[in-house]
């Protein structure tokens, strides 16, 4: 049984928030590179050109307005005690690193009466159980603009892989301009109506344009990012090949009676930063 | 090359933007988001005044990151502008000639541009930091309880926009990707 003090946890919380809303992944910014070699349209390159410059402007400053809600991902070793409370030390984390980092507050407390938060709290928390006796935190901001786009279908078995591409398809054609193009598309498929949307959103946070480790999936995936990118909603939506610069989909099994997908998507700042305590 | 213009706007001006135009915007524009939209109509509603002048005005959908020490402000890009689209209707036809955004807008704000003679920007969305480097000042004009929602004056310079839709409903969004897809 290892102790770990829950301070540390809000310690590397507040840290994440500030490097993964101001510092641009490697695999993103290769990503990105990548589109702009194979983008052929003027006007797409233009656009893709001052997105990198953006992403290389640094120096603390927030690489996009929309610091996004805190999605924080730990994976608990099974064999470590957390000493304090874990959910306020999380919290606590968002709280300073986005004060401390000149950080957007994008919250409001409740959905309805939308009243700011003031704080960025509540974090979204998810905490896995993982064999071991570390742990490991992600804070991955997701801004709105992009979230607000995504959308979760409860696909007939009979709907099959055809359906399930139709519906990729359709979110992304629907989304046009909106989500700010590139896009990163994570996908879910299967597991039940919850899972298949955690799904989606967890594929986000895969090393960008890295495929599945199922070769049936990794085809997949380069099916539908061939066809995205076929539709021409380019950079901005201005025109262009560069729709979207990864496809991610993770599975799990399901339902006889079911098929579940859902579609995250995310903007080209796709935010992410761990640490291993 | 792209045109400069200066806001306010003037009809003139305005209406002689086509859609595909670059352009690089200076001077005065105030923001506005979902929250500042929702109060600006509940005043025009109630026939109470602007807190702002509205003749001519170019309203940028942004709620920034908070400015650090010595900068004018933080992080600046477009929110995406169909959320605003319940609301622009009323401010058009109160004056207001340019939205800086970015995304889709509804037929009922195209109309309005139409017939008000507006136009519709788009700035690069996420990339906030770039954008902002534009800004040479931002004084708070009112709803300061809003957060990054608060309407802001800002002075821009060489702002780098793009004109999605003009005011006689050119839509770049389809005429860019129309053009794209029909390239050889």
């Amino acid at each position: 049984m290892r102790e770990i003090e829950a301070q540390r946890i809000a310690d590397a919380v507040a840290r994440l928030s500030v490097q993964a809303n101001t510092c641009l992944p490697p695999d993103v910014k290769d990503c990105i590179a990548r589109a702009r070699r194979e983008e052929d349209w003027p006007p797409a390159q233009e656009i893709l050109d001052r997105i990198m410059e953006n992403g290389n402007i640094g120096g603390g400053f927030p690489i996009c307005q929309d610091t996004g809600m805190a999605c924080v991902f730990l994976e608990v070793g099974q064999d470590v005690h957390i000493d304090g409370d874990l959910s306020k030390a999380v919290d606590e984390g968002v709280r300073r690193g986005y004060e401390e980092g000149y950080l957007r507050k994008s919250v409001v407390s409740d959905p309805l009466e939308r009243m700011n938060s003031g704080d960025n709290t509540p974090a979204m928390l998810y905490t896995e159980l993982v064999p071991g006796d570390q742990i490991t935190v992600t804070v991955a901001p997701k801004g709105f603009g992009s979230e607000n786009m995504s959308r979760i279908a409860m696909l007939k078995p009979s709907d099959g892989i055809e359906g399930v591409k139709a519906f990729i398809l359709d979110t992304v054609e629907q989304a046009g301009p909106n989500p700010c193009p590139p896009i990163v598309v994570g996908v879910g498929i299967g597991g039940t109506f919850d899972k298949c949307a955690l799904m989606a959103k967890k594929a986000l946070l895969r090393g960008m344009g890295a495929p599945s480790s199922q070769p049936f999936y990794a085809d997949l995936e380069r099916e539908l990012l061939g066809k995205i990118n076929a539709l021409g909603i380019g950079p901005q939506g201005f025109g262009g090949r560069t729709t979207a610069l990864a496809v991610h989909i993770e599975t799990m099994p399901t339902h006889i009676a079911g098929l579940p997908c859902a579609v995250n998507i995310n903007c080209h700042v796709a935010r992410h930063a761990s640490e291993v305590i | 090359m792209p045109k400069a213009i200066t806001a306010p706007l003037d009809l003139e001006t305005a209406r002689s933007l086509r859609a595909g135009d670059s352009v690089l915007l200076s001077g005065t524009v105030y923001t506005a988001r979902d929250a500042a939209h929702k109060r600006l109509c509940g005043l025009a509603a109630q026939g109470k005044p602007m807190p702002f002048p509205m003749e001519g005005a170019v309203i940028y959908y942004v709620g920034p990151t908070p400015a650090r020490p010595g900068q004018p402000i933080g992080s600046a890009g477009p929110t995406t502008s169909y959320r605003m689209d319940a609301y622009a209707p009323t401010l058009l036809r109160l004056g207001e000639l340019g939205m800086i955004g970015k995304g889709k807008r509804e037929a009922e704000v195209i109309e309005a541009m139409k017939e008000t003679g507006a136009v519709y920007f788009g700035a690069i969305g996420g990339a906030g930091a770039l954008l902002a480097r534009c800004v040479k000042s931002a004084q708070l004009v009112c709803y300061e309880d809003l957060g990054a929602e608060a309407v802001r004056r800002l002075e821009v310079e060489n702002l780098p926009l793009t004109v999605v839709i003009d005011s006689l409903g050119n839509n770049l969004y389809e005429i860019g990707r129309t053009a794209y897809l029909a390239r050889k």
